[in-house]
């Protein structure tokens, strides 16, 4: 509360600021103010913004600072951080005079500004990173890593002595991530190859917001499709009267519906990488008496391999991370089965359900969320730094 | 010339005719037609998907929007409600929410007596249990709100039963009833005769749409307020937050940054995160924002942070190529007038490239509204039915609140899933319709 | 009448390969080309000249149908190989343009090595039923380019990594591989440096012996150079058909006249 009215008082205090530096610019003047350098504005910016930036830095100094240290009263932070605003204030306020290059100073301010903005980028990663190692370490402390990468039973207990085991997760997730892959990959690039090299163009201006509306769609309305309508049909239809299961949340409940969402996402990137591929190899294929398709599976595919490959690993990148849909359609029992029509569970369903029980948060069956964050967060990234290099890669070849 | 087309066509340098097709090219067209083929299936597949899936959403949800009412005549006795006669708030708000079960009871037991004579299965006791239990503790505030209305008998329209209205929903029958704990097969047959006699009826039900959530055991009385009202603070704080950030970001990236290192890894980095996994923000949320900073659990304003994080790259990405869109030569000419680089971004390439960074940010912001597994990880599946009075109070968001309606065992809840699912989907509808509005009034060619 | 045209086709030389007659394209609402009436003749090159936008590789791509890949690109009136109108619906483009083969203006090889470019054609088609034959086939089409020479060490790296002027010499190998009768070339040395030109138009003239050629080009010395006709097209019109050398030292037509001598270009 009191920082909010610190921050109420420091933006008043800048509006002041910009009114007196623009007077004392305008009577450093005297009455002729081309001959100064910079335009009046600049040099109420220039109190203002000096002034803001002062009291905010300061305050996020001091909040920085304050927190190795137990039991800082805040107000002590308020109070330096008023203090250094108004020191700034008077200092900037100080120099202001007809030859003084406000422009250049506000200038140099908003850059620092961006740069800042532009920063946040790098904070986030190394936001995520931290606030996952230091837990990681400490589930470490208490569960040794070989067990948790290589055990094959996950049990956690809520007494302690509990097995947590990372296998098991980990193959639901590649099973999930197999069949949607499996669902998503034909369906999404014989739709872009239909769109981009076949359809109309009345066709493709009414199909191609159709399949992207798919991916608009919140993972939260696929997981209720998943729950109550494709989850119930595959058990009635499929799995019962083969004998193959009860559960109406499977892996391949899971699986199909995440496909589903998949397939805008495989459609568009394949349908910008095969336009890429330039007209020109179709004109060389087609001359030669090729048939549309044969040009298309032996000189645009081939031509475009890379860029769909990059393609299919963002897919993949996205399905092992999807959440909603496997929490609500996979089940939630660890369990390492070749059974598609299994209920079995993911990496990302135990973050959620390890971090939203009630659980001692020190207790290594809470920790141990921190340690699958980190495993899904470096899975995910290498698979999409290798293949942002792949597309890079590829459009430079055409470019 | 066409005489000999007519003909059988001449055949003189020993190649075959065009007009006969060989066996091998007629195997190639199979192939043709059978390629064209499945990408027409593939286009279909993905087409019959969405339609499914709206199907089964709307229908589902479409009757969350309305709800059973029991229309009940209420004698509110002073005798019980306010003994001293002064009708004085306080005094009255001192009366227990279970001291209103008989005053209901013998509104029901007259209502049972107006019918019976004809429906002798119509007893006070099966029509208590048609009643929502929301009914006492609607009547109580009712009551105190307006003292005046004690003494007098009031109609008054409760919500029916889950079940019941389950029922006029054709969601219940009586081999389901005859099954379940909660409804008798009896009841729904007093179900039909309050139909008939005007009493029972189902209509619009706005506070689907405005009430807070509400128990497992009252499924009927469970709303969208604290839902709307936390989604609505999250996109507030994503706007403020994240729009000027990722502009000014853009700005420097697109505008000023040397190429070199540095900005090659933030570049990276953007992409990046754009494809890191939502949970993972919401392990940043919770380690970061609430267990460090010591911000509230469940509370928008660690909701809005994290969803913000979220949508920076989007915003950023899609606003540099707006950036980009605008032509250098606009650039130059503000240059050439003298303009410092600042002033030429500021007045001249930002308003310009105003359209494509909004169309971005609402995209983002759509997709900010829909997200839910970073929400679950900072708290905000709790149980909350008080409206939060400001950023810092306990909420939960759209999407949350539809993952909670699933997770409870009362079929009844299936349903308001998808009709919150319904109001979510027309929030994205109009966000993105704004969008392409946008997009489509101020696109520019240059 | 059969039998009268094959006598007289063994004892005339000019042979007719290609015949339009009042050919007309639109694509959509505009015309592109307008009432042409041409004779293009076996083993013989013939060169289409003009101003840019004359329409010359408009019609070129007429001939094989490659402007079937084009929204709203419409044909009228009659083009006929052989005396079989290419545009009649029994008429399958994929068999035609086995028989017309066509070179493009940039050399676009697939990226295959250079033998899969090679055999890229033959495979597709079915022409060769092992692959000694295929191989023979490959080494055939290569010689006939010109490049054989070049690439018979590396024939299995990639036909991107040649030069320009080998690439294109590469593209004609590839279109030569199916056997065709004509070979159309569209501007095939404007991307190429003039040592590779020189040894393209050298090639041309070699192919003349086997093959009916048409070429667009914009170059008159070009035209000049490598045809024995030549034709010169203007706003959609064929303004003038005739011997190479006739058009150049006695065009009949003003515009001819003055597109040959840079008035009008």
């Amino acid at each position: 509360m009191l920082v909010l009215w610190f921050f109420v008082l420091l933006i008043a205090l800048c509006a002041v600021g910009y009114v007196v530096g623009r007077s004392k610019a305008s009577a450093s003047a005297g009455g002729d103010l081309s001959t100064l350098h910079s335009l009046l504005s600049y040099h109420g910016w220039n109190v203002a913004l000096s002034t803001f930036m002062a009291g905010t830095l300061a305050i996020v100094l001091w909040s920085f600072i304050s927190s190795f240290f137990e039991g800082a009263p805040t107000i002590v932070g308020v109070g330096i951080a008023a203090l250094a605003a108004l020191a700034v204030f008077v200092l900037s306020y100080g120099r202001i005079s007809r030859d003084y290059r406000a422009r250049n100073f506000v200038e140099g301010l908003v850059k620092s500004l961006l740069i800042g903005a532009s920063s946040i980028a790098i904070l986030t990663t190394v936001a995520i990173v931290l606030s996952m190692v230091f837990e990681t370490g400490r589930f470490f402390t208490q569960y040794p890593w070989q067990d948790f990468f290589f055990g094959a039973t996950w049990s956690p207990n809520f007494r302690g002595n509990s097995d947590l085991g990372m296998l098991p997760l980990l193959w639901g997730t590649l099973y999930v991530s197999f069949i949607a892959l499996l669902v998503a990959v034909p369906i999404g690039l014989f739709a872009a190859i239909y769109l981009s090299e076949y359809a109309s163009s009345r066709v493709r201006s009414v199909a191609k917001p159709m399949i992207e509306v798919l991916a608009g769609i919140p993972t939260i309305v696929y997981g209720l499709f998943a729950l109550i309508t494709v989850g119930p049909m595959l058990r009635d239809y499929f799995a019962q009267p083969l004998g193959l299961g009860e559960s109406s949340s499977s892996v391949m409940t899971a699986g199909i519906v995440m496909g589903v969402m998949l397939i805008p996402f495989v459609s568009s990137l394949s349908d910008d990488i095969i336009n890429a591929v330039p007209q020109a190899m179709r004109d060389g294929s087609l001359g030669l008496g090729a048939t549309h398709s044969e040009t298309i599976r032996q000189v645009v595919v081939p031509a475009a391999l890379p860029g769909i490959v990059g393609a299919i690993l963002l897919a993949a990148s996205r399905a092992i991370g999807e959440t909603m849909i496997v929490v609500m359609g996979a089940g939630a029992a660890a369990r390492l089965s070749m059974n598609p029509f299994e209920a079995m569970t993911t990496v990302t369903v135990k973050i959620v359900s390890q971090l939203t029980g009630d659980t001692d948060f020190a207790s290594p069956e809470t920790l141990v969320a921190f340690a699958l964050g980190i495993t899904l967060f470096v899975l995910t990234l290498g698979l999409n730094v290798l293949a942002l290099y792949i597309v890079r890669k590829y459009r430079e070849q055409y470019e | 010339m066409t005489d000999a087309t007519a003909n059988q066509p001449s055949n003189s340098t020993g190649k075959t005719s065009l007009f006969v097709e060989d066996a091998r090219t007629k195997k190639r067209n199979a192939a043709e037609a059978r390629f064209k083929f499945y990408g027409m299936l593939a286009v279909a597949t993905g087409v019959i998907a969405l339609v499914l899936l709206l199907i089964s959403i709307l229908s589902q949800g479409i009757p969350a929007f309305s709800q059973t009412f029991m229309r009940v005549n209420i004698t509110l006795d002073e005798q019980v409600l306010d003994p001293s006669g002064n009708r004085d708030p306080e005094e009255i708000a001192k009366v227990m929410t279970f001291a209103y079960d008989p005053i209901i009871n013998n509104s029901l037991q007259s209502l049972a007596d107006e019918l019976s004579a004809e429906h002798p299965e119509v007893t006070a006791s099966a029509l208590q249990g048609m009643l929502s239990k929301a009914s006492k503790g609607i009547l109580r505030s009712d009551v105190i709100a307006n003292p005046d209305l004690i003494g007098q008998t009031v109609e008054y329209e409760f919500l029916a039963n889950g079940r019941i209205d389950g029922y006029l929903k054709g969601r219940v029958d009586r081999e389901i009833a005859a099954l379940d704990g909660n409804v008798t097969p009896e009841q729904l047959d007093i179900a039909d005769t309050l139909v008939e006699a005007g009493k029972l009826e189902k209509r619009f039900n706005w506070d689907f749409i405005t009430a807070p959530d509400a128990s497992e055991l009252r499924p009927e009385a469970a709303g969208l307020g604290v839902a709307l009202l936390g989604s609505a603070y999250m996109m507030l704080i994503v706007f403020c937050l994240a729009l000027p950030i990722g502009v000014a970001a853009s700005i420097y990236l697109e505008e000023f940054a040397p190429k070199n290192w540095v900005t090659d890894i933030i570049e990276v980095n953007i992409s990046n995160l754009a494809a890191v996994p939502s949970i993972v923000f919401g392990i940043l949320g919770l380690a970061i924002f609430i267990n460090y900073m010591g911000l509230p659990n469940s509370a928008p304003i660690v909701g809005g942070l994290v969803l913000t994080l979220m949508t920076l790259p989007t915003i950023i990405i899609s606003t540099r190529a707006a950036l980009k869109a605008v032509p250098p030569s606009i650039r130059d000419a503000a240059l050439g007038v003298g303009a410092s680089k600042m002033q030429a971004i500021f007045h001249h390439v930002l308003p310009l490239a105003m359209p494509g960074i909004l169309t971005g940010t609402i995209i983002g912001l759509a997709q900010a509204l829909g997200e839910t597994a970073p929400l679950l990880l900072i708290g905000m599946v709790a149980f909350v039915n008080n409206y939060p009075e400001s950023m810092f109070d306990p909420a939960t968001a759209l999407p949350v609140q539809v993952y909670n309606f699933t997770q409870r065992s009362d079929p009844a809840f299936v349903e308001r899933a998808s009709g919150a699912i319904i109001v979510l989907l027309l929030f994205l509808l109009c966000m993105n319709l704004i969008a392409i509005i946008l997009r489509r009034r101020f696109e520019r060619r240059w | 009448m059969n039998d009268m045209r094959i006598v007289e086709r063994d004892v005339n030389a000019n042979e007719i390969k290609i015949k339009g007659d009042k050919v007309q394209v639109f694509y959509g609402e505009n015309h592109a080309i307008k009432d042409v009436d041409i004779e293009i003749e076996d083993k013989k090159v013939t060169a289409f000249i003009g101003p840019s936008g004359c329409g010359k590789s408009t019609f070129l791509r007429s001939l094989n149908r490659m402007n079937d890949t084009i929204d709203g690109c419409r044909v009228e009136g009659t083009i006929s190989l052989d005396d079989e109108d290419i545009y009649d619906k029994k008429v399958d483009p994929v068999q035609l343009r086995a028989r017309v083969g066509m070179v493009f203006q940039k050399p676009n090889p697939f990226p295959k090595s250079i033998y899969d470019n090679v055999a890229y054609g033959p495979r597709i088609h079915g022409l060769a039923s092992s692959k000694a034959e295929l191989d023979a086939i490959v080494e055939k089409s290569l010689r006939r380019g010109a490049i054989w020479d070049e690439v018979k060490d590396r024939l299995h790296d990639p036909g991107t990594g040649l030069s320009g002027g080998q690439q294109q010499r590469l593209c004609i190998a590839r279109a030569v591989a199916t056997e065709p009768e004509v070979l159309l070339m569209d501007e095939p040395c404007s991307a190429l440096d003039p040592i590779a030109t020189a040894q393209v138009e050298e090639l041309i003239d070699e192919l003349r012996t086997n093959y009916s050629v048409v070429i667009v080009t914009h170059s008159m010395q070009q035209a000049a150079r490598v045809s024995q006709k030549t034709a010169f097209f203007h706003l959609g019109n064929l303004v003038e058909f005739n011997e190479t050398g006739e058009i150049f030292t006695n065009p009949k037509d003003p515009r001819t006249e003055s597109y040959i001598t840079g008035r009008i270009g």
